[in-house]
């Protein structure tokens, strides 16, 4: 069971950080518990539900699936970043659309509608329901959500699907 | 492929909101922006400093057995260890309705996964590594692992002591058998009913366990300080109710109410597996074992499926008598219950069901047994619906083939037997305003009914199925709800109430309500998530009451807030009372059109008199809603006699369903569902709880289902196996309509939606199955697997 300690730097939401980590903890546990950045949940410590995701490097990964030393030297983004200087076109949609309901499964659904719309600026919603696949919300039978995407896409008022 | 959107059809709804300014409209949630920019605070997300302790569970590994030892000394010396802790240093006994639950177990264990022991360690993995070596000799006991076993000739007793235990006086346990409550209820004579009848008809209908699968798992922080003070920090929808029973159950440690306090920040998801007190008896009693830090216990996901409560699987059989024309004359119907190994909330599902069981029918001869059953399975519990979408999944299956035995159309059937307004109910009382028959027509018009269809595929076919639904809350007939609240000096306000925000909307539909009496904007408005020790009380977030009684609660308060405005403003200005009105956050006249007195002028410093003094002070109000008219002294043997339940909310929901007949695959075509809210206070809420609870409520019925081996474990408590929907998963289209008979008693003639909107999806898709492909199904979940076998079986 012996674990070694690392010093590693990441920059979180445009800041640095130099901390001490063991070799075994998980890049959320780390957010959480020694950087203070609740917005990443735990869900399923298994990577099933998404309610941990972070961008890494600007690209969604599950937190719990990853240990905190493989994020040396990288950028992590939380929500608690991405809307820094206020609500994104995305979060404000998802506002207007009453797109969550508790509330957990938000903070990774908004990272991975960031994720997709910085790929693919005018989904259709078949592609707006894969990219959300990995990321479980047990409230709202996701419509709304899907809702919210589709209505910041560029381009929109054009025939939804192809 | 069909344009796949998902439709969101604006459906006319009545409105008069010529008259009404907040309420009926589909204002933002107020807790909308603090979600979305993850500001939003879970239990889990709370700090409690260096000393904060973390607590692992020591589990049975079998599903019964006596517990002849346990040794600590091992665990209690891994570095980092502070306490070890066994059932010995807590032989407390607890439970909402009946005690028959323990904070650890004692003598025996009665499910795979209950707690024996706790390690409490200055972090989890120390704790982890301590709970593995605590060893417990156990003596295997033979499981009983389903009803059939329970119930037979002389089974294993699983509680001996059965009759022994405390109970509300509605549960009628049979001492010395494993039937913990039998609800009867008996109406007219069914025997001259089913003589009566030209077609009697009989079948038996199962339903597994199922999990509620909240994305936040449970979790509760206990701090007992050195000053005897004891608070936790609990994701939960009964802030109250728990405060009541750990101050009950700990009452030997010298715990009076006014020292525990619970704090309920935002809820990450409840489905009813966060009512009552389950796991966080654990976090309140392991306080106590190391006073003066708090103390952490947190279920991982596997915890969450096996040591919650989990929805009750049920059995049921059914036998309907009717005549020629289709009027139903006698109903017998007969549930067994498989409750788990302690019933302490579970019971009461089954009372619920056996009030109900008849479904939202006018039926003259009713005879219902509703038994709630010992197994050797984890508890079992309240679960969106409570008990009531298992009870439709069998009810609402026979109607459809009763219809096609008369060779009447199912949907006229229910159209002609659906309950109404006046109709006196199987336990005697009266049903309330509804709009069971709008809904019927509604949800046919939507779905085409009688309209074949399709696919142009030719490996594929379509059926439509229909459903009914009507459910009550269940609730003790003194089941309070209270609410404070108070004006700021900017003329905003602060409400402080005790209903949980579990997603539905409520703190912000109980802000337009107060908006609505007081003319303050939504937006100023603030509703404060609970604590026991600020807040004012309410019994619990179940049963989709709280739209309606704390609604009411609400309402009384702002009311009593008006008052003193109208009383302070005629006491310095000689205006009439009954002349001033409120409108745009000021108090105006009506017989002088120049006055006006906005809030911010009054509300905290008062109005100065032309003397110079001041009048008035900080305007605050407090409400509390009891629904006075119910009781629960039915007659144990006929439940005659009650008034038991408050009022029914009802509604119809239809589908087409597209199955592939070569994989059994289904895809929902479209969903619809209609609800009778009432009046919807917030519409985009209402809907919201439709399309959830339809996505919720088809997953029960497509594949979701606990799958349990011949020991009792759980096999698969994680979302790999039990999975639960995806954005994939969902309907090409849904429909919500909203339909509004006032409620007579509730706030604006409001009355809860919340659970309903998953009730009727599991017979709708049976339904739908047997009108595709002329199978009837009569277990659930109803998977493509089975549904190809029995494709397969037919041909």
């Amino acid at each position: 069971m012996a674990t070694t300690s690392h010093r590693i730097s990441l920059k979180l939401n445009g800041e640095g950080h130099t901390l001490e980590v063991e070799s075994n903890d998980l890049l959320l546990d780390v957010l959480r518990e020694k950087l203070g950045t609740k917005s990443p949940k735990i869900g399923c410590e298994r990577g099933d539900c998404g309610a941990c995701t972070v961008l890494l490097d600007g690209k969604t990964v599950r937190s719990c699936l990853i240990l905190a030393v493989e994020a040396d030297g990288r950028e992590v983004t939380t929500v608690e970043g991405l809307g820094k200087d206020g609500p994104t076109a995305l979060q404000k949609s998802f506002l207007k659309h009453n797109s969550f309901q508790c509330g957990y499964c938000a903070p990774g659904i908004v990272l991975a509608g960031h994720e997709l719309l910085a790929k693919n600026p005018a989904p259709n919603e078949e592609e707006v329901k894969e990219a959300l696949a990995g990321n479980l919300c047990r409230c709202t039978g996701y419509e709304p959500i899907v809702r919210a995407v589709l209505d910041v896409r560029k381009g929109k008022g054009r025939r939804k699907g192809k | 492929m069909n344009e796949t959107a998902v439709k969101r059809r604006a459906v006319a709804q009545p409105k008069r909101l010529s008259e009404l300014k907040s309420v009926g409209r589909s204002v933002e949630r107020i807790d909308g922006l603090e979600k979305v920019m993850g500001a939003a605070r879970y239990v889990d997300d709370l700090d409690f400093g260096p000393n904060l302790l973390h607590a692992e569970i020591v589990e049975s590994p079998y599903a019964h057995a006596r517990i002849k030892s346990i040794d600590t000394r091992e665990a209690a010396k891994v570095p980092g260890v502070v306490k070890v802790v066994t059932g010995k240093d807590f032989p407390y006994q607890f439970g909402l309705y009946m005690k028959d639950r323990y904070i650890f177990a004692q003598d025996k264990v009665r499910f795979v996964g209950e707690q024996v022991a706790a390690v409490i360690a200055r972090d989890p993995k120390a704790a982890m590594r301590a709970a593995k070596k605590v060893k417990v000799v156990y003596e295997e006991l033979p499981p009983v692992l389903d009803t059939a076993m329970a119930l037979k000739g002389r089974p294993e007793l699983i509680h001996p002591g059965l009759g022994d235990y405390q109970h509300v006086p509605w549960f009628f346990p049979k001492a010395r058998t494993n039937i913990a409550h039998w609800r009867k209820t008996r109406k007219g004579d069914v025997a001259e009913g089913f003589s009566k009848a030209d077609v009697v008809f009989e079948d038996t209908y199962t339903v597994p366990r199922y999990a509620h699968c909240a994305i936040e798992t449970h979790v509760i922080v206990g701090l007992h300080d050195l000053s005897g003070r004891l608070t936790l920090w609990s994701a939960s929808q009964s802030p109250f109710t728990q405060r009541h029973l750990f101050a009950e159950a700990l009452a030997p440690l010298g715990l009076s109410h006014k020292d525990v306090r619970v704090v309920t920040p935002y809820v990450g998801g409840g489905f009813g597996g966060k009512a009552g007190v389950s796991m966080e008896i654990l976090g309140a009693a392991l306080a106590t074992a190391v006073r003066g830090n708090p103390v952490k216990v947190r279920w991982s996901r596997e915890q969450e499926f096996y040591n919650t409560y989990q929805r009750q699987g049920l059995t049921a059989r059914i036998k309907l008598g009717v005549k020629k024309d289709g009027t139903f004359t006698a109903m017998e119907h007969v549930l067994h219950w498989d409750a788990g190994a302690y019933v302490e909330y579970g019971a009461n599902v089954v009372n619920a069901v056996g009030l109900s069981a008849t479904g939202p029918y006018r039926i003259p001869h009713v005879s219902i047994d509703s038994l709630c059953v010992y197994t050797n399975l984890p508890p079992g519990g309240p679960y969106r619906g409570f008990g009531y979408s298992e009870f439709h999944f069998g009810l609402e299956s026979h109607v459809d083939r009763i219809a096609k035995k008369l060779g009447m159309d199912p949907v006229e059937l229910r159209r002609k037997n659906a309950i109404r307004e006046g109709d006196t109910l199987a336990y005697g009382a009266h049903m309330n305003p509804n709009g069971l028959q709008e809904a019927i027509d509604k949800v046919s018009v939507e779905i085409g009914w009688g309209r074949e269809e399709h696919s142009p595929d030719p490996s594929k076919v379509i059926g439509k199925g229909f459903s009914l639904m009507w459910k009550a809350p269940a609730m003790p007939p003194n089941a309070a709800s209270a609410a404070f609240l108070k004006f700021n000096e900017d003329g905003s306000l602060n409400i402080m109430v005790s209903g949980m925000e579990i997603g539905q909307g409520y703190l912000t539909v109980m802000a337009q309500i107060a908006s609505e009496v007081l003319a303050v904007p939504v937006e100023k408005i603030r509703v404060e998530t609970p604590d026991t020790d600020r807040n004012a009380y309410e019994w619990q977030t179940v049963g989709s009451h709280v739209t309606w009684a704390c609604g009411n609660a609400v309402k009384k308060a702002a009311l009593e807030a008006r008052e003193k405005i109208f009383d302070l403003v005629q006491r310095v200005t000689c205006l009439e009372k009954d002349t001033l009105y409120l409108e745009d956050e000021a108090v105006k006249c009506k017989t002088d059109p120049g006055f006006v007195r906005p809030f911010k002028d009054f509300v905290i410093s008062g109005i100065m008199a032309p003397d110079g003094t001041w009048k008035g002070g900080p305007i605050m109000g407090s409400g509390m809603y009891m629904p006075e008219f119910t009781s629960a002294t039915g007659d144990p043997e006929t439940s005659q006699g009650g008034h038991p339940n408050v009022h029914y909310t009802v509604g119809a929901a239809a589908a087409a369903v597209e199955i592939d007949k070569e994989t059994g695959k289904m895809r929902i075509l479209k969903s619809v569902l209609a609800v009778d809210a009432g009046k919807a206070i917030n519409p985009e809420l209402v809907n919201g709880q439709i399309v959830g609870g339809m996505v919720q409520g088809l997953a029960t019925v497509l594949y979701e289902d606990m799958r349990f081996d011949e020991k009792g474990r759980l096999l698969n408590p994680n979302f790999t196996d039990y999975k639960i929907p995806t954005a994939m998963d969902v309907p090409d289209e849904m429909v919500p309509i909203i339909i509004e008979t006032p409620q007579p008693d509730g706030p604006f003639g409001a009355r809860g939606v919340g659970e309903h909107t998953m009730i009727p999806m599991a017979s709708m898709v049976a339904n739908a199955v047997e009108d595709a492909l002329g199978l009837r199904i009569k277990s659930m979940p109803i998977t493509a697997e089975k549904v190809a076998l029995a494709l397969k079986d037919k041909h």
